[in-house]
């Protein structure tokens, strides 16, 4: 996804002169092509996150289009006064990206992973919240993004994520789309993990579990619409599925809003997330999603003992 | 000039302690610190024309030490940025007016919703590359308070400020050695103050806070520099107030209706 990222926004500021990057200081080569035709819209802001982005609030109160990146603990968790005061309530016109969100840097260790930038991203006012599930959804949002007042963060994987959606699916902000349809269990996830919803899903169609599966597309705003029409069609479980905690993703931001619509008695829904807690044991993305029960076959599991409880 | 910069501060200062007063504002010994500088830079250094505050190349200045903001609400209604009336809303319940000032959109003038020390700084300097990245023409002005300078924001934005070699970006630091609970040298040894900036690759210049003619010559020189400025100006908090001089208390004080009138007959124009 950063590879799309860097080539995207490189296409988009060769149009749109109000584009800024602004670095953390990471990012080596992979922005060599717009800082060859923009190099003063290039700038390494240094290990310095807070700086950075009350930086990019001024920049963004003075015409610009700044887009600040790095991995996303440093742009959320690190500098989350810097989002609250000077992006958010200046409601100023930035683009922070999160790259190697979740577990994407599962080895480096809990400094690098981020299993709270959505639960306190989301308390925000005025802050779009997306999470991009493909190369190409992202696509779509940074673009959308970059024409909408305001700031929005956006919360992507690092590399190899897989194609998800075909050309059926319209992708755009606050949509949700199916990928896979089904009729005994509705998944809903967020971010690259719902590859591990589908295959978890083909498996259980093994054994006569018929799973449908949803991205979500962005927790702020949240398709609510979506979520409604789905509420008259009977599944036995709602899952929620993110490579996030389970404090204040979206498996939160849906009880949230059944809670708030009066809609708890017409959903069961079961959160898949990562515990509260930190992870000592470390490996690549596919041992700790293993290890957690996030890879398709804890999600697996989840549902099998849900259908039979 | 300086006569009439002089006459002005004192009303302003009347001002400010009488609006503490009627509208229970702290604060007072950090505005009346920063007066006379907030004056200069509105009569005499700021290209702002107070009826097109929103031109895009105008300068732009933050108030990086938002508690000063009962004294700039003062200096912005004296330079008819917006009604001078609105200021009877000062501190009630529903007024835009209260202690810090509030994002842009709310009161002419201002550029910044500041309060949370350290966000001016980094938040002036994003402005002064946005004029460079869009060849604009405007000066950027960030005014910092000596506790501010606690902030590690603070020296991000120097390092960055510096490295980008920003020569329209000038900072006033409203040197008045204390900071809410105590002498700022004690708190976090900010000695040597100069030194420091001076070492991440600012222009220094240290002048007293409260001269006109020292303030002139510190704007202009910063002008004519090929980095990032800093004027380092030395003040005194509660400027103006016997009293008020070099006391502590009144950072967070509210005078009661004796300390109003003993202020106003100090403060009474001589001229």
């Amino acid at each position: 996804m950063r590879s799309l990222f860097a080539k995207e926004i490189t296409n988009i500021a060769k149009n749109n002169k109000k584009v800024v990057i602004l670095s953390g200081d990471i990012g080596n080569r992979m922005f060599d092509e717009f800082k060859d035709f923009a190099p003063d819209r290039f700038i390494n802001c240094g290990i310095a996150e807070a700086n950075m982005m009350s930086l990019a609030s001024g920049m963004a109160l003075c015409g610009l289009r700044p887009v600040i990146y790095t991995i996303t603990p440093f742009t959320t968790t690190r500098c989350l006064e810097q989002i609250k005061i000077g992006a958010a309530y200046h409601n100023a016109n930035l683009l922070i990206i999160g790259t190697g969100s979740g577990l994407s840097y599962s080895e480096l260790g809990p400094t690098h992973h981020s299993l709270e930038d959505i639960a306190i991203i989301r308390s925000i006012p005025e802050i779009r919240l997306l999470t991009p599930s493909d190369p190409e959804e992202l696509k779509v949002q940074l673009n959308e993004s970059l024409l909408l007042d305001g700031p929005t963060y956006i919360r992507i994987g690092k590399k190899g994520e897989p194609n998800i959606f075909s050309k059926d699916n319209y992708l755009g902000i606050g949509k949700a789309n199916v990928i896979r349809k089904g009729t005994d269990i509705l998944i809903l996830a967020i971010g690259p993990i719902v590859s591990e919803a589908l295959s978890a899903s083909n498996d259980l169609a093994n054994e006569n579990i018929n799973v449908e599966v949803a991205t979500m597309g962005s927790v702020k705003p949240l398709d609510e619409k979506f979520l409604e029409e789905n509420l008259i069609r009977n599944f036995k479980y709602w899952i929620t599925l993110e490579e996030h905690g389970l404090v204040g993703g979206l498996g939160s931001a849906i009880l949230e809003w059944a809670s708030d619509n009066n809609y708890l008695d017409k959903l069961k829904l079961k959160r898949i997330a990562v515990k509260n807690q930190f992870i000592n044991k470390l490996g690549n993305q596919n041992y700790t999603r293993k290890m957690l029960g996030l890879d398709s076959s804890g999600i697996r599991n989840t549902i099998k003992n849900l259908c039979e409880n | 000039m300086k006569t009439d910069l002089n006459i002005i501060a004192k009303t302003l200062r009347r001002k400010i302690i009488e609006t503490s007063f009627r509208a229970r504002i702290p604060h007072i010994g950090s505005c009346l610190s920063c007066i006379d500088l907030l004056v200069y830079l509105y009569w005499c250094e700021l290209k702002i024309n107070p009826l097109e505050s929103e031109n895009i190349h105008r300068d732009r200045f933050i108030l990086s030490k938002g508690h000063g903001a009962p004294g700039l609400f003062q200096v912005l209604a004296a330079k008819e940025f917006f009604p001078l009336n609105l200021l009877e809303e000062f501190g009630k319940p529903g007024s835009v007016f209260h202690e810090h000032p509030p994002k842009p959109g709310y009161i002419a003038g201002i550029e910044a919703a500041t309060g949370s020390l350290g966000h001016g700084l980094p938040m002036a300097l994003g402005m002064a590359l946005a004029e460079r990245i869009q060849k604009l023409e405007y000066r950027t002005y960030a005014m910092l308070s000596d506790g501010e300078c606690n902030e590690g924001s603070i020296w991000e934005a120097a390092m960055l400020a510096s490295a980008q070699k920003l020569n329209k970006l000038t900072v006033i630091i409203d040197y008045n050695k204390w900071q809410a609970t105590g002498r700022s040298q004690e708190v976090m040894a900010i000695e040597p103050l100069s030194d420091k900036w001076k070492s991440f690759g600012w222009d220094i210049q240290e002048i007293d806070g409260h001269d006109f003619s020292q303030i002139k010559d510190s704007f202009n020189k910063a002008k004519d520099e090929s980095k990032p400025s800093a004027i380092i100006a030395h003040t005194i908090k509660g400027k103006g107030v016997s009293f008020m001089e070099d006391d502590n208390n009144w950072h967070y004080r509210i005078p009661n209706a004796d300390e109003l009138q003993r202020s106003l007959r100090e403060l009474e124009d001589e001229s």
